[in-house]
């Protein structure tokens, strides 16, 4: 091949035009298929909200419904579990949520809309396993001043009553509050935030 | 009969003929180094329990059936139902813990002759690829069965791409395809298990090969044998054709090894729940953790990094940087002298203390040491600190090792003795 009067400039920017091209083609052609691992359309429907009735719940009762594959606590909070929640703020990691692990409308003391009710998805921050329920007040192996809670088995990570997180523990933040609203008294709607505060 | 096998060999040669000399530059013609040992044996292995896992992995997914609510039912129908399907599964989750038993042991053989030093670091990179690669496929595979443990531990893996800054909570969504491991995970993890990541290995152990061949093996002396050659013949003096010497050789190991895999696929198939673990005899279930969610042992050590870094981005830091640190190793590790043979006493104690760490943290990782710390410290003992604090010291002599070796060599603090000029021992 004859290689003399080859212009280089013009070599180089041919080559440098088509590699661009050539590469914002692949970018296009790659969509559809990075696309393709969204949650799909039959999925997201089954992720719709899911209505829960709240009335046979006891005082200090809890109960679990499944939200988009993930379990949704309702703890009907007694007094004396709601009077605990002040005297911890030392003890926490995030006392006033202020980590966006919640709706505007739950970034309060017992991170709920009406005081004794907490809604709250029970999964541990800090890698995913589901803590346990341990309610009363008295020394545990794993905190001799336990004022009541969810304790993680996985990695011993603790929250008070509220799902705030303990200093110390591997589980880096509160639990998540899902949105959710009162429809009546008697029913909470999981998956949309109430009208006025969304 | 003779006169057809030539003929016939002669058609393809007239045909096709670079393919006698790839045949010789890879097997009759390769020059290994006569004194190998026992530590050699594992690379070989890896390969045939490759083999081992293609095969009874084709067979399994002929009764296998990917999908939330039919994949448990499907294992449980290989193994009850389908003939010899206890045998192919058994074979098939054996291979896979075996797979990372002599992956593991070939690479600290790796370490302990020099073997990843200059002209080599491009064997070990790429190595490194594969055993990245190998962790992928494991994982995955785990997830199949559907048991309570696949579901939780693909959702604590999962989640950890969720510390990725901003973009997290939407990659674990792409990742899942939902918003809790399902069934479309469960789905595209199958067709990665089963078509993306094989192919992806087969490539890379041929180009890992192919790269070897390039330079020649190592050996237990971490002498160049390329360096010494017949005059006459230009063959190195030190080196046997791979073809017929090791290939006789590791026919050897192969059974050997094949026995001791036979013995844990026919009596102990599970080994304890370290194989497989209990939990994953029960179907996948979102609303129940696992009294305690761990991974298949070969993660332990990596996992054990993880668990006992008490805030979750530098805890997932620091176990992607344990695996990065090793793909570092060639440049890391500035000593002229290839084997511990001959490389000074700092070195010998580091590598074994290193070695010794990585078990370690995997004691840690699969929840042993909670295990014996009340039997050592009595029953009063405050578990969750204890572990924490001897899971630091482990976290600090795992990356000093690598600390170490990089100061130890680079500024001539290690005294090395005199390698000789060829080989030592192999009566081959």
């Amino acid at each position: 091949m004859a290689n003399e009067g080859v212009n280089q400039g013009r070599r180089r920017f041919l080559t440098g035009t088509t590699v661009v091209v050539g590469g914002i083609g692949a970018a296009f052609a790659a969509t559809p298929f990075i696309k393709s691992w969204q949650p799909s359309e039959r999925a997201k429907n089954a992720g719709a909200p899911v209505l829960q009735d709240i009335s046979k719940i006891e005082p200090g009762q809890k109960i679990s419904v499944l939200w988009r594959g993930s379990p949704v606590w309702i703890v009907n909070r007694t007094k004396a579990m709601l009077d605990t929640l002040p005297g911890l703020d030392g003890r926490l990691r995030d006392p006033k949520s202020q980590v966006d692990q919640q709706p505007k409308y739950a970034q309060n003391e017992t991170r709920s809309i009406k005081p004794e009710w907490l809604v709250m998805i029970g999964i541990c921050t800090h890698l995913g396993c589901s803590p346990e329920y341990i309610p009363e007040i008295k020394p545990e192996p794993f905190d001799p001043e336990w004022k009541g809670g969810f304790f993680c088995p996985c990695h011993k990570s603790r929250y008070d009553i509220s799902g705030r997180v303990f200093q110390g523990v591997p589980a880096p933040a509160n639990m998540v509050v899902p949105p959710y609203k009162f429809v009546d008294d008697n029913h909470i709607l999981i998956g949309v935030n109430p009208e006025d505060k969304a | 009969m003779a006169n057809v096998f030539t003929s016939i060999g002669n058609w393809v040669n007239e045909r096709a003929p670079g393919m006698m000399p790839v045949y010789r530059k890879h097997m009759t013609e390769y020059y290994a180094p006569k004194n190998f040992n026992f530590w050699y044996y594992f690379g070989v292995l890896a390969m045939v329990v490759l083999v081992n896992q293609i095969l009874t992995g084709i067979f399994l997914t002929m009764f296998y059936k990917p999908g939330a609510a039919t994949a448990f039912d499907s294992v449980e129908y290989i193994m009850r139902d389908v003939d010899w399907g206890w045998l192919i599964r058994y074979m098939h989750s054996t291979g896979a813990s075996m797979f990372f038993i002599v992956v593991y042991l070939h690479m600290f053989r790796g370490l302990m002759y020099g073997s990843y030093k200059k002209p080599r670091e491009l064997v070990w990179l790429l190595g490194m690829f594969i055993f990245l690669a190998l962790m992928a496929e494991a994982f995955m595979g785990y997830v199949l069965p559907w048991g309570n443990m696949s579901f939780w531990g693909a959702k604590v893996i999962i989640s950890l791409f969720g510390a990725v800054p901003l973009i997290g909570d939407t990659l674990v969504q792409w990742i899942m395809g939902d918003y809790n491991p399902a069934d479309a995970t469960l789905n595209r993890f199958f067709a990665l298990h089963v078509i993306a990541l094989p192919l992806v290995l087969l490539l890379l152990v041929v180009l890992h090969i192919f790269a070897l061949h390039e330079v020649g093996s190592n050996n237990p002396d971490g002498v160049e044998i390329k360096k010494k050659k017949d005059p006459a013949t230009g063959k190195p003096l030190d080196g046997i054709p791979f073809h017929p010497y090791y290939t006789v050789h590791d026919i050897v190991g192969v059974g050997f090894f094949l026995t001791i895999c036979a013995f844990i696929i026919f009596y102990q198939p599970t080994v304890g729940g370290w194989f497989l673990e209990n939990d994953n005899f029960i179907p996948a279930n979102p609303l129940v953790t696992p009294p305690e969610i761990k991974p298949v042992w070969y993660f332990t050590p990596f996992y054990g990094i993880l668990r006992v870094i008490p805030d979750k981005g530098l805890g997932i830091s620091a176990m992607f940087a344990s695996i990065v640190l090793l793909f570092l190793l060639p440049w890391l590790d500035r000593g002229a002298v290839k084997s511990i043979r001959y490389r000074g006493l700092g070195y010998k104690v580091a590598l074994g203390l290193f070695a010794l760490t990585f078990l370690l943290l995997g004691s840690i990782g699969a929840g042993l040491t909670a295990e014996w710390i009340p039997k050592i410290f009595g029953a009063s003992a405050d578990v969750t600190s204890i572990e924490m604090h001897f899971g630091w010291l482990l976290v600090l002599m795992y990356f000093g090792y690598f600390i170490f070796l990089f100061g130890y060599t680079a500024f001539g603090y290690e005294k090395t003795k005199p390698v000789p000029e060829r080989v030592t021992g192999g009566g081959h």
